[in-house]
């Protein structure tokens, strides 16, 4: 009755088995890896405890560069491209902050006020650099269509890196040691690394201060006016214009705190280093759910646990030699599948297929 | 007050600018490198060259945008004062360098800059760039004054001369590799880096003299081509199309093995970038990821003919091409279904994930058995035409009994004349159903599917034709190189490919070629250039999306609407008659 | 006379909103019929929902014996239904008379191998589809325009050219979705006779959302009123101008102790007032 072609029931065919096929396959990793791991006991409690607090604390970093994606997409519907590079600026700025107070031996008589200033003069550089990008790259195009931006977004990305590259030439900084956070700290029992447990702390103290922001400040109610609708907004005296300007400065502050938080762990800098936590934060705010500031606190920790754990759970007992290598693809392969099974995100609210 | 001094200030303003644009040209490295070239022999170079253009443009800029009064007198205060901000600037920045060590953190900041800043002249030499930013900043204001029939040729002369001292290099060695006469004319027109000053002399004369007399011949000529009857016309195109036939075969035998890997690396990217342009620029659909494509032609040609110790079956280039492309079709399929119901930027993220996995899977200890893992796959059978000595043992080359494409020279032959096939494959999709068919989607996703487009169908066969593309680029690649690697294959590739197409304008198959060139074959040609293309990739993007989003040669469609503009301006009666 | 399509009893929701609720509802062949009601109530939903662009939650579409609501857009418009839009959208960025082109897509064949070898029938095929397009074009009285972009065209060629690419897909069933907005008199007044000319000389089914009621009661056969996604009254135009439950929907209670036609004028008078 329907005049169907072949090759068009082939194609229907196919794209449903294929999505089919792909969903059980993942499951059955999952599932398969998962058992032979645990029943095989190749790790002790102590190393999956281990794992899972490396997950939380590479997750609270994504979360909080997420936040930054999460926000601009919430009020321009823009994919910042460039956001892995602002978190890079922020790694950056906060190492010569950083090597500056540990040379002057600020930093190791008083690691904890120093390292709040560093962070706090990352925050500032990332959030100029952000509010200028803003104004010299953005702010034209609002209006034009959504691969502009983008585009332009991706020139702001490749600008900042090898503008990065130029300045502190190619080479990894190794970040200052500060003998006063080496060494761990006993929790419950666990001995737990130090900075982890740093990272954990000032990155969950910045969310809240974040959500104080957005939920309780004149400004974040005119922040979600403007999501809501930009033109009602600039009806009822709001000015838009400001409001975009402070989303950006505020995530990219969050994003340069990230990165004084992940050269912290890491102790090292570089100016390609903001590309895959990027793409993995953004991966984490579109498992929370885009345009969604808790879901992007969540998704941040979800992927952070599952890209610390999975390696050993899932892939090393199905004959996978080395699986941390594949830690990254672990990341993308979520972000395709939330894509594809959940465009909506773990709390979400809003729909990518109609992106 | 402030009011009444008001071109003052926005002459310091965009003096300032250009100061900080200067600044930040030297701290990323640029003027240090840049001055190793000349652009015209112990007189200027490229890195002055460029100080300079920055103070007076923004003296151009400057005088341009006052609005106070258009007397010749302010229109030069306000040029020089922007100029002199600049030089300021500089003069600034030299001081402050001079007073703290600035190289704790930038690592440019080096005494080599602050010499070429102050032309070794210590203190003294902060004076000077005062004085020649106001120089400069004069001279930009005086070309603003300057009559637009003067100025025009004016300036295209100077950026061809620039053009000319760029590539001086290139031309002194093809001139001299000819010898006799051509090689002493080259000795005295081109330097080692740049144009001497009897070179730049007599180009300045004869590229001025040709631009003047020029201006207004093109239309003739057109107009005279136009009046040739049919035949003639023809004739007149068969014996172009011969000439630049004969250009194109001749031309690896002159230039050398340099300039025809140049072209080759040019054609796969042109390759990629039809390909690209055939998903992007036709259906809208931004791949990130597209390297990938380009990675599974160059495996399935790799593990198909290498004598190393990952090659699978020993066969023939010839043979591995068709699969290697088939390869790619069906990678286009793979990646392409999950991805069909995503759009826009999600699009983007989704497949630069895709791109990324292929790549660390192929790179992986956990297919190294298979894809060689970080060592990568070496000993790749070069293509011959002829036959083909049987395999013998691992690591051995075969014997080609016959023309084997062994360097650039050869592979060129290959690499131009795939180019050409897929660019014309491209032309006949883009006016056939098909190609409407994307730019429908393109253009409206749902009216499209509304028209009785199948959306599944048509964007698989995007992904299908321009992965095609890609992988017969990568088949390509492997043999100019001789050998894979997982790392070869990085997001910067899938960058560089659609910042093609977009400087070349989206959709547009010419625009495509063109941004080839002028993206992947200037930065080859000039090593200095090539150490910061990427920076320059970046502002490019920008800018192009700020000024110019069409690109620079834009598609057929939008020249046609110009077109028709220029010959009936709208007179539209806006009624239905039934 | 039987019916070409056929809703029965469709439901779609969007959340807790139910913006169609239980219509049943039907074309005859041959014929002009109305959708009419205030903003938001449903009509543009329920014709997304004939075209496929929302899938129905509950009921049924049928169109010539098929069942077509578990179809695709492009399925359906296989089958004879094409469609305009309240806020035209064209391609923008392609000439009008690729714009055309793309509507024949369904009626051309050629596979992309033979396009790109450029076979004698792929090219016969072009040039028929071209010659389709132009007389397309000309009928609707865009002579000369076909290289013209389509974002470049007047407002009202650009409605005209909606509709010219709606008939490319040659549809027995044409669904205009309140094709006279933005018109003046004069135009609505071609409009209506162009609508005319469509279902008298092509034989095309047209479904209609108008708000201009003087085209509304003109041409149509039949009118459906929504209303908060109700079907509140069907029936002829002199039936659907005296029905209480109408007038109200539109002006409120009360009002419809008023003259409906002094009513309907006044409608229509603000209607146009807001567009303009």
């Amino acid at each position: 009755m329907m005049r169907t072609s072949f090759s068009e029931r082939l194609t229907d065919w196919a794209v449903n088995g294929f999505l089919w096929g792909f969903r059980i396959l993942i499951v059955l990793i999952v599932v398969i890896g998962t058992f032979l791991t645990i029943s095989s006991g190749k790790y002790t409690n102590e190393q999956w405890i281990d794992f899972i607090v490396s997950g939380i604390s590479q997750g609270s970093i994504y979360a909080l560069i997420a936040l930054g994606y999460t926000m601009v997409y919430g009020i321009l519907r823009m994919i910042n491209f460039a956001h892995g590079e602002i978190f890079m600026t922020g790694a950056f700025s906060g190492y010569f902050f950083a090597t500056w107070l540990t040379s002057t031996g600020f930093m190791n008589t008083n690691p904890y006020i120093g390292l709040t200033f560093s962070i706090i003069f990352a925050m500032l550089i990332s959030a100029s650099i952000a509010m200028l990008v803003e104004k010299i790259a953005y702010r034209p195009l609002r209006g034009a269509s959504r691969l502009v931006p983008l585009i332009s977004a991706i020139g702001v990305s490749f600008f900042l890196q090898y503008a990065f590259r130029g300045f502190f030439g190619p080479g990894v900084y190794a970040y200052p040691s500060i003998d006063a956070l080496d060494g761990d700290w006993n929790i419950f029992g666990i001995e737990i690394l130090k900075v982890k447990i740093i990272v954990v702390v000032s990155a969950f103290l910045m969310m809240a201060i974040l959500y104080y922001v957005v939920m309780f400040t004149k400004m974040g109610k005119a922040m979600r006016a403007v999501s809501e609708n930009k033109d009602v907004a600039s009806l009822m005296g709001i000015d838009v214009n400001r409001v975009i300007v402070t989303t950006f400065a505020l995530g990219a502050a969050m994003a340069g705190a990230a990165g004084v938080l992940y050269a912290l762990i890491f102790r090292q800098v570089s100016f390609y280093m903001g590309i895959v936590p990027g793409v993995k934060a953004f991966t984490a705010a579109v498992l929370g759910g885009i345009g969604n500031i808790p879901g992007a606190m969540v998704g941040g920790l979800v992927l952070g646990i599952l890209e610390s754990v999975g390696p050993a759970l899932f892939l090393e007992s199905i004959g996978i030699d080395r699986p941390y290598q594949l830690k990254d693809a672990i990341a993308y392969i979520m972000l395709v599948m939330i894509l594809l099974f959940r465009p909506s995100g773990i709390l979400g609210e809003r729909v990518s297929k109609k992106a | 007050m402030i009011n009444k001094n008001n071109f003052l200030w926005n002459a310091i303003k965009l003096g300032l600018l250009g100061g900080t644009i200067g600044i930040f040209f030297s701290l990323v490295g640029m003027i240090e490198v840049f001055s190793k070239r000349d652009v015209i022999e112990n007189v200027i170079t490229l890195g002055d060259f460029m100080l300079l253009a920055t103070a007076a443009i923004s003296g151009f800029i400057a005088t341009r945008s006052q609005t106070n009064s258009k007397t010749i007198t302010t229109n030069l205060v306000t040029g020089t004062l922007a100029g002199l901000t600049t030089g300021g600037l500089l003069a600034l920045f030299v001081w402050v360098g001079s007073q703290i060590n600035l190289r704790a953190v930038f690592l440019n900041a080096s005494p080599v800059l602050f010499d070429l800043l102050t032309y070794k002249k210590g203190a003294n030499g902060a004076w000077l760039l005062l004085e020649y930013g106001a120089l400069a900043g004069l001279i930009g204001s005086l070309l603003f004054g300057l009559p637009e029939k003067t100025r025009k040729p004016l300036t295209n002369t100077i950026l061809f001369l620039f053009g000319m001292a760029l590539f001086s290099g290139l031309f002194r060695v093809v001139m001299i590799n000819q010898e006799g006469g051509a090689a002493k004319l080259a000795k005295f027109l081109f330097g080692q880096t740049g144009l001497t000053l009897s070179g730049a002399f007599i180009f300045f004369i004869i590229v001025a003299a040709f631009t003047s007399l020029w201006s207004g011949q093109s239309k003739k000529i057109q107009g005279s081509y136009a009046r040739l009857p049919k035949k003639g016309q023809i004739t007149v195109r068969v014996i172009l199309i011969a000439v630049l036939a004969f250009i194109a075969i001749a031309l690896p035998q002159i230039s050398g093995p340099f300039i025809a890997q140049v072209i080759v690396v040019v054609c796969l990217y042109a390759m990629m970038g039809l390909g690209l342009n055939i998903t992007l620029g036709f259906a809208g659909l931004l791949d990130l990821g597209f390297v990938a494509f380009f990675a599974v032609g160059a495996y399935t040609v790799g593990l198909l003919t290498s004598y190393g110790p990952f090659g699978l079956e020993h066969i023939s280039f010839w043979a591995a091409v068709p699969i290697a492309v088939l390869a790619s079709m069906l990678f286009g399929a793979i990646l392409g279904l999950p991805v069909l119901g995503v759009r826009g930027d999600y699009l983007a993220i989704a497949t630069l994930g895709f791109g990324e996995i292929i790549r660390l899977l192929a790179g992986s200890d956990f297919l190294a058995k298979y894809f060689g893992g970080p060592q990568g796959i070496i000993g790749i059978q070069k293509p011959c035409l002829g036959t083909l000595e049987q395999f013998v043992k691992i690591d051995v080359p075969r014997v080609c009994d016959g023309l084997e494409f062994a360097g650039p020279k050869e592979i060129y032959y290959l690499a131009l004349a795939s180019a050409i096939l897929i660019a014309f494959i491209a032309w006949r999709l883009q006016s056939s159903r098909l190609g409407r068919a994307w730019m429908a989607i393109r253009e409206d996703e749902d009216v499209a599917e509304a028209l009785g487009i199948n959306l599944i169908q048509t964007k698989l066969l995007a992904y299908v034709l321009g992965a095609a593309f890609a992988g017969l680029g990568g088949a390509i690649f492997t043999v100019l190189v001789g050998s894979i690697f997982a790392s070869s294959m990085q997001l910067n590739v899938s960058i560089n490919v659609v910042a093609i197409i977009i400087v070349g304008g989206m959709g547009s198959i010419p625009g495509v070629i063109l941004g080839a060139i002028a993206l992947i074959g200037l930065p080859e040609l000039l090593r200095e250039v090539s150490e910061f293309r990427y920076l320059l990739y970046g502002i490019t993007l920008i800018i192009m999306m700020l000024a110019k989003p069409e690109g620079l040669w834009p598609s057929q469609t939008i020249l046609r609407e110009l077109k028709h503009n220029e010959i009936m301006p709208d007179t539209e009666s806006p009624n239905i008659k039934a | 006379m039987t019916s070409i399509l056929t809703a029965k009893k469709v439901i779609k929701r969007f959340g807790g909103l139910v913006a169609v609720n239980s219509v049943d509802f039907e074309i005859p062949e041959k014929s002009i019929v109305s959708i009419i009601g205030p903003n938001g109530a449903g009509k543009t939903t329920f014709f997304n929902c004939i075209t496929g662009f929302g899938k129905i939650d509950e009921g049924e579409i049928t169109f010539e014996g098929t069942q077509i609501h578990r179809l695709r857009p492009d399925q359906i418009t296989r089958l004879g239904i094409s469609r305009t839009y309240q806020n035209i959208r064209l391609f923008p960025d392609m000439s009008a008379l690729e714009n055309i082109l793309v509507g024949q897509h369904l009626f051309l064949h050629s596979s992309w191998i033979s396009a790109v070898l450029s076979t004698p029938k792929v090219r016969a095929e072009e040039k028929m589809a071209l010659n389709e397009a132009q007389r397309l074009l000309n009928f609707v009285d865009l002579k000369g325009k076909g290289d013209m972009l389509a974002r470049n065209l007047p407002y009202g060629a650009q409605r005209r050219l909606e509709i010219a690419r709606a008939l490319a897909t040659q549809p027995k069933l044409l669904l205009l979705d309140e094709p006279s907005a933005g018109m003046n008199p004069r135009e609505t007044e071609d409009l209506t006779a162009f609508i005319r000319k469509l279902r008298d000389e092509l034989g095309i089914s047209i479904l209609l959302i108008e708000h201009h009621m003087r085209v509304v009661m003109g041409i149509s056969e039949r009118i459906t009123v929504l209303d908060y996604g109700e079907k509140i009254a069907e029936g002829t135009p002199k039936e659907i101008q005296n029905n209480p439950r109408v007038i109200e929907a539109y002006l409120g209670r009360g009002a419809a102790t008023e003259g409906m036609a002094n009513a309907h004028e006044r409608f229509a008078d603000s209607k146009n007032s807001k567009s303009n």
